[in-house]
């Protein structure tokens, strides 16, 4: 199983320089993680990192962009995987976080334990490249390929679940920044306006 | 002096016009069945990338992603797909200062009033609860609102709607 904070790590230290999307519970581990001028993007919307950070890879082709999503927030927007396959931006990067619970709500199961076969749907949907991982030294290791070959890339991660009640929840440290603070200061970084 | 309804279709290389006039660089969108012209016109354009997409609650956040990278994108969804990206709206769109027009057909719209679908009855009260502006586009005198809504939505960094009463025609 893999601690999401590491991943998070291995991501950053490969390519410092990526833009990096955050859904739910991911959102508060970044704020662990990050520097002060990391390119990232706590999503306000549940569910649609996947589409937000579709519209940053179109719009920066020369830079990697990769998502932090999670499997109960996918399945909330299970039609971006087609969309994002139709666009298929080659810098796109896109890491589920499986956990099998709504780690947001408190640990609550996902509809399906076994996640609807997402790595399925998401080579059905037209990503390049599916790989999934269990432990952080497979996936440290394999990180320079996968940031640097075409995509989309999707990649699954078993993830240590960390809120499995509401009252982890109600202790679970909350982001210094949210999506209305960093998204216009991230479209600044990148484009001067 | 007449101040007749003119009957006519909106065009839609009209639009596109208006679109290119604002530096549109994607159209986000789920097809209507109002919108088949307008389809065929940017399917065709090179300067206007589409991003057909299977909900419309992913318009408002793939246009979020293209605005922060630095690109400047149209939503043309229609009235039903409003309604069903709230939350989309509300996270993605009314939290930032973001300014994006949305082009949404008006489906069920009649001159008359009286109408039987809700999809057209609710539109504009739920807009109104979203505090997003909205203009009427339903002729072709109407197109210079088209540009008005896109000057608009850079001046208050908002979404603006633009609610396309009549089907586009070539």
């Amino acid at each position: 199983m893999i601690e999401m904070r590491d991943a998070m790590r291995a991501v950053k230290s490969e390519d410092p320089e990526a833009i990096v999307l955050l859904a739910e519970t991911s959102i508060m581990a970044f704020a662990d993680v990050s520097e002060p001028d990391d390119l990232y993007l706590p999503v306000g919307s549940m569910s649609k990192a996947s589409s937000v950070g579709l519209g940053v890879a179109l719009a920066q082709p020369e830079k990697n962009v990769v998502i932090f999503d999670g499997d109960g927030s996918l399945l909330m927007n299970l039609g971006s995987l087609v969309t994002v396959g139709k666009q298929a931006p080659k810098n796109l990067v896109h890491i589920l976080l499986a956990n099998d619970v709504y780690a947001l709500t408190g640990g609550q199961p996902i509809p399906s334990e076994e996640r609807g076969d997402l790595p399925g749907m998401a080579k059905a949907a037209g990503y390049v490249s599916v790989v999934q991982f269990d432990n952080i030294e497979e996936f440290a290791s394999e990180l320079p390929v996968i940031l640097n070959e075409d995509g989309p890339t999707f990649v699954v991660l078993d993830t240590v679940t960390e809120v499995t009640n509401a009252a982890d929840w109600k202790t679970y440290p909350k982001p210094p920044k949210s999506w209305n603070v960093q998204a216009p200061a991230v479209r600044e970084s990148l484009t001067g306006e | 002096m007449t101040n007749a309804y003119d009957s006519s279709t909106i065009s839609a290389a009209a639009v596109v016009s208006a679109l290119h006039e604002h530096g549109i660089t994607h159209a986000v969108w789920l097809p209507d069945s109002e919108t088949n012209f307008m389809h065929i016109l940017l399917t065709d354009d090179d300067s206007i990338s589409l991003v057909p997409v299977c909900r419309e609650g992913e318009t408002m956040a793939i246009a979020a992603g293209l605005w922060v990278g630095g690109k400047k994108p149209v939503v043309m969804i229609q009235n039903t797909g409003v309604f069903e990206s709230g939350d989309s709206i509300r996270g993605m769109s009314l939290d930032t200062s973001m300014p994006l027009v949305l082009m949404v057909g008006y489906r069920g719209w009649t001159r008359h009033g009286a109408t039987p679908d809700s999809a057209a009855r609710f539109i504009e009260p739920i807009l109104d609860a979203y505090g997003i502006r909205y203009y009427l586009v339903e002729q072709g005198e109407d197109m210079e609102r088209i540009s008005m809504a896109f000057t608009e939505a850079e001046e208050t960094k908002k979404p603006v709607a633009l609610l396309m009463g009549r089907e586009f025609g070539e």
